[in-house]
């Protein structure tokens, strides 16, 4: 046994391992990593949408004096990326895959090859997490909402690529049953949107509709006009709040008296007047007086007002109206709903987006950079609003292929002290816990089995973050913030554990028990956490842990790997 | 800070003690550290016996104070309320806080609280920070500034020292993550404190990993890996203490925790009481579920107002019992309050224009009422006060100066507490 993971020549050895990639140690591969700051991957394929975020972006460095920083390694891009499109850190052999590639158009490919066909899956699930949070929250104690049924249907959605357009027509309009489960035969998860935020009118379907899709903040406006953003009146709360009153949440009980299923379906709406053809409601102003709305969209539109759904005079003339289809039909044709959806992703793959917070437009909080904002968001309309495309285009530009380190060039660009964001450097954050944990299993190579029940013990493992607030608006937040409990979970937590087992058939086992050196395995799990290998001060504590470790190499590499786990190398997005 | 070797530890008995020798012996976590191995070493004996600390009672929702501390019977606004006499002195609250109603002695109503922020997120955050929220900058929070503030007068502290039960807490801002809140369940149950290896082995991993630390850090990437560090080192301090026994509720005699009340908010208040005694400078309490905008009375007849009444009165009866009260701090907030109108549904909607707070124990005057409503309830007649402010008063009643003031990240110096003024009438 050797004594010492020390610095030898390295020998080629073939995968004798199930997905680990042994040969990719090796000498040559290791040394690209170490010096591996090529040239940007934006360099390799330029399309006039990446040209003109690159341009725009320029121009504000070149007005504030900012020098960008120097383009992220080939390793960090490839883990950034993986990240941010598909929600987990990347394979090992998915790392060497990229670094081998002496292609000149390598990052276009990998980017292509992450939206494309072969990693459908994976990126219909990331996506599928995410929108859930963001249509439905974190919150798992809503009896009105099915989060299997949300994310069935999200997942089915960004398989298929939906263009988002259509996307939140089906989620505005959507109707049927909102499980998938025995009985209910109509089974839309679509209907989650809006099947727990009926209560009250539809007070949060109205708040969250305006958020979401366009931007808007109006839940305050509820009671009286925005106190900021003068574009936003009370009367609009409500005018808009009038679209959703067709809208019903059936609860179907299951035999006892837990709610199975809920049937979200249209109903005629007599209104609070009991006129269907003006179908009218009322709200109350501040000083007790009451007024009138009827359904007119945030631009002035106004819609027929009666509150009977579509149907035919015996004499076959027409009546009635489908209040949320004609809201969808607004929302889609909003110009605000393009840039929503701009700012939304801009800020996922860059880490600030144009306007903080990314969902409140207005006179009162300009946009970073208008120009790109507005272009972006007529570019992807001109794309039939294909997410991929601006996806693409995002991740492929100059400021998303920066390093993460502060300069002497781009130090005043420090969004974090509250200056407006420049993306003249990768801003570094904290995983979302949904890829922490997809990413420790990757890192683990952990078998996922049924991609239902996967979900379902995520979400168990998720729970332990979620704060609720209390509130009817159902606000929630997450302990999963590098607090306490969050380096509690990663220190000792089940998921750590298991990764740190040494059971035969596991990846920290299969490493240990395999034929590399030990020097050698050390760098398949540099590779594997952090998509680097070890520094020499980095290689001596790892000496250090063999020596009290009585020679041990394998309870010294569960060791080392606990460390990686657990560092912020880990667990940042850098 | 190095240790010679083979030092006795000056806390003997508890097994899990035996792991700061093993800390103690090795350099892991030198230099910046250095503070947390001294801390670690430090005997639970020495705890200063009169630390301050301050308990936040918040009411998530937004609570109807006039349903509650300033009833207004017979007006159109009033509700069906009555109110009932106190153990103060012509203080009248509502008769469904009868246990409370025997604590007043203890505590003052503020009735002139006016804030404009009436929306749940922002109000929140204007509560608790007394700053109104601004895209460029987050302010800290009552317990991170009283945590910060505080925290080193208790060395001997290894829990953190602001505790949210029950979470709905705003967090440290630009203090950094280190002063964000401990978020736990009222249960008491904190998740993943079991090692299940070797101190001395757990002592090894973490100087590795303090060696894939410093070569990331050593690169500049801003300040969130270095707060992540801190946490890391307070999690150390937190997963080996005998402190720890403080949130174990469970283990009071059942006497008390039905006094309390079998309920979440009930425990949280006892956890409060409990980690008050061994030092804790700031805990914040959540009950949520006043947001009431419909059928307001019967759930607040019925449900809220009973485990309220309960839990609070219970908690101040028992830290007067125990000598505490008079450094513990108590306050009883929303984010705002709710309409005197009474809307068709039977509820009250947002309002922020007038309304109560309660505060008790520490420095603060007791058995008072302070400031006046219109009789519907609609205005404050007397001063208005702003959530700055009641802060003020807070941290004054502590003993913490407000000449104390902070450089936010982006340089700007802020006061603490917003610059508020404190409330004379709260001055004992």
């Amino acid at each position: 046994m050797e004594t010492e993971f020390g610095d030898r020549c390295l020998r080629v050895i073939g995968s004798s391992l199930p997905g680990v990639i042994f040969c990719m140690v090796a000498c040559g591969f290791g040394g690209t990593l170490a010096t591996s700051r090529a040239a940007p991957p934006v360099a390799d394929s330029i399309v006039p949408q990446i040209a003109f975020i690159n341009e725009q972006i320029e121009a504000v460095w070149d007005d504030s004096g900012l020098k960008p920083a120097a383009a992220a390694s080939d390793g960090e891009w490839c883990r950034r990326v993986y990240l941010d499109l598909i929600g987990r850190i990347p394979t090992l052999a998915e790392l060497e895959d990229y670094l081998k590639t002496r292609e000149r158009n390598r990052a276009t490919r990998l980017v292509d090859r992450l939206l494309g066909d072969d990693y459908a899956t994976e990126y219909a699930r990331h996506w599928a997490n995410v929108w859930t949070t963001i249509l439905i929250g974190r919150d798992t104690n809503n009896r009105m909402v099915d989060r299997d049924g949300m994310r069935l249907y999200l997942s089915e959605s960004f398989k298929a690529n939906v263009p988002y357009d259509r996307f939140v027509e089906e989620l505005l309009t959507a109707t049927g049953d909102n499980a998938d489960r025995e009985g209910a035969e109509q089974f839309n998860g679509a209907t989650n949107f809006l099947s727990g935020k009926l209560a009250d009118g539809g007070i949060q379907a109205t708040a969250k509709t305006a958020q979401i899709f366009l931007g808007l903040q109006v839940q305050c406006t509820q009671c009286h006009n925005h106190p900021f953003n003068s574009g936003v009146k009370q009367n609009q709360f409500w005018e808009l709040n009038a679209f959703f009153r067709q809208a019903r949440g059936l609860r179907r009980f299951d035999g006892g008296r837990r709610v199975a299923w809920v049937e979200l379906v249209d109903e005629d709406f007599a209104g609070q007047g009991g006129n269907p053809s003006e179908a009218e409601i009322y709200y109350e102003l501040r000083n007790g007086l009451v007024k009138v709305a009827y359904p007119v969209f945030i631009d002035g539109t106004e819609i027929p007002r009666s509150g009977l759904l579509p149907g035919q005079l015996p004499d076959g003339e027409p009546y009635g109206i489908n209040r949320r289809k004609e809201l969808a039909r607004l929302v889609v044709s909003s110009p605000l709903l393009p840039k929503a959806i701009v700012n939304r992703l801009w800020a996922h793959f860059l880490g600030y987006g144009f306007t903080k917070p990314i969902d409140d437009f207005g006179d009162h909080n300009r946009p970073t950079h208008p120009v790109l904002l507005d272009g972006l968001a007529e570019r992807l309309q001109q794309y039939s609003y294909d997410l991929k495309s601006l996806m693409r285009w995002i991740v492929l530009s100059k400021p998303y292929s920066l390093s993460s380190r502060i300069e002497a060039g781009n130090k005043p660009d420090a969004p974090q002290l509250g200056e407006p964001p420049r993306f003249a450097r990768f801003y570094p954050r904290q995983m979302q816990a949904e890829q922490l944990y997809e990413s420790l299993l990757t890192a683990t190579q952990a078998d996922q089995g049924d991609a239902a029940e996967a979900a379902r013990q995520r979400d168990r493992w998720l729970s332990q973050f979620v704060i609720a607030f209390g509130t009817d608006e159902g606000d929630d937040s997450t302990t999963f913030n590098g607090s306490i409990p969050q380096v509690l979970m990663l220190f000792n937590g089940e998921l750590i554990k298991t990764a740190t087992k040494l059971d035969r058939g596991g990846f920290l086992s299969d490493v240990a028990s395999g034929p590399l050196r030990n020097r050698d395995k050390i760098n398949v799990l540099y590779l594997a956490a952090l998509a680097r290998r070890p520094s020499a001060v980095e290689l001596q504590e790892a000496n250090r842990l063999l020596l009290a470790r009585k020679g041990e190499a394998a309870e010294a590499l569960q060791d080392v790997w606990w460390a990686l786990l657990n560092s912020n190398e880990f667990i940042l997005n850098h | 800070m190095v240790f010679p070797p083979n030092q006795q530890l000056p806390v003997a008995g508890l097994p899990r003690r035996h792991f700061l020798s093993h800390l103690a012996g090795m350099a892991a976590l030198a230099g910046p550290a250095s503070c947390f191995t001294r801390s670690l070493l430090a005997n639970a004996a020495d705890l200063k016996k009169r630390h301050k600390s301050a308990i936040l009672l918040w009411m998530g929702g937004g609570p109807s104070t006039m349903d509650i501390w300033d009833l207004k019977p017979g007006q159109a606004t009033g509700g069906p309320f009555k109110q009932i006499s106190t153990s103060a002195d012509g203080i009248a609250i509502s008769e469904h806080m009868p246990l409370t109603a025997q604590q007043m002695h203890h505590l003052a109503i503020v009735r002139s609280m006016s804030t404009r922020e009436a929306d749940h997120q922002r109000g929140r955050y204007y509560m608790h920070t007394g700053f109104v929220p601004n895209p460029n900058v987050e302010h800290p929070s009552y317990g991170s500034v009283i945590a910060h503030e505080l925290a080193d007068a208790i060395e001997a502290l290894e829990i953190p020292p602001f505790v949210s039960v029950g979470g709905g807490s705003v967090g440290s801002g630009f203090l950094g993550t280190a002063w964000d809140p401990f978020v736990v369940n009222a249960d008491g149950r904190v998740r993943n404190l079991d090692m299940g290896i070797e101190p001395q082995r757990l002592a090894e991993r973490l100087r590795m990993l303090a060696a894939v630390e410093d070569r990331f850090m050593g690169e500049n990437r801003g300040a969130l890996p270095g707060d992540h560090r801190k946490v890391v080192e307070k999690t150390v301090r937190l997963m080996t203490s005998s402190q720890l026994d403080a949130f174990k509720v469970a283990e009071e005699p059942a006497e008390v925790r039905e006094r309390f009340g079998e309920n979440n908010f009930g425990r949280g208040c006892l956890m409060a009481r409990r980690l008050v005694e061994v030092g804790v400078p700031f805990v914040e309490v959540n009950l949520g579920g006043w947001d009431n905008h419909s059928d307001i009375f019967t759930t607040l007849a019925d449900r809220k107002l009973p485990e309220l009444d309960q839990a609070m009165s219970a908690l101040v009866a028992d830290l007067a019992d125990r000598g505490l009260l008079d450094d513990t701090a108590i306050i009883w907030m929303g984010e705002f309050s709710r309409t005197p109108t009474i809307n068709g549904n039977g509820g009250r909607d947002h309002w922020a224009r007038s309304w109560s707070v309660v505060v008790g124990g520490a420095g603060f005057r007791r058995g008072v009422v302070v400031g006046e409503t219109s009789t519907d309830g609609r205005e404050v007649v007397s001063e208005p006060y702003s959530s700055q402010d009641l802060m003020a008063s807070v941290l004054r009643a502590l003993g913490i100066p407000l000449e104390t003031s902070y450089r936010a990240k982006n340089g700007r110096p802020m006061k603490i507490a917003n610059g508020g003024r404190v409330i004379s009438e709260l001055v004992a």
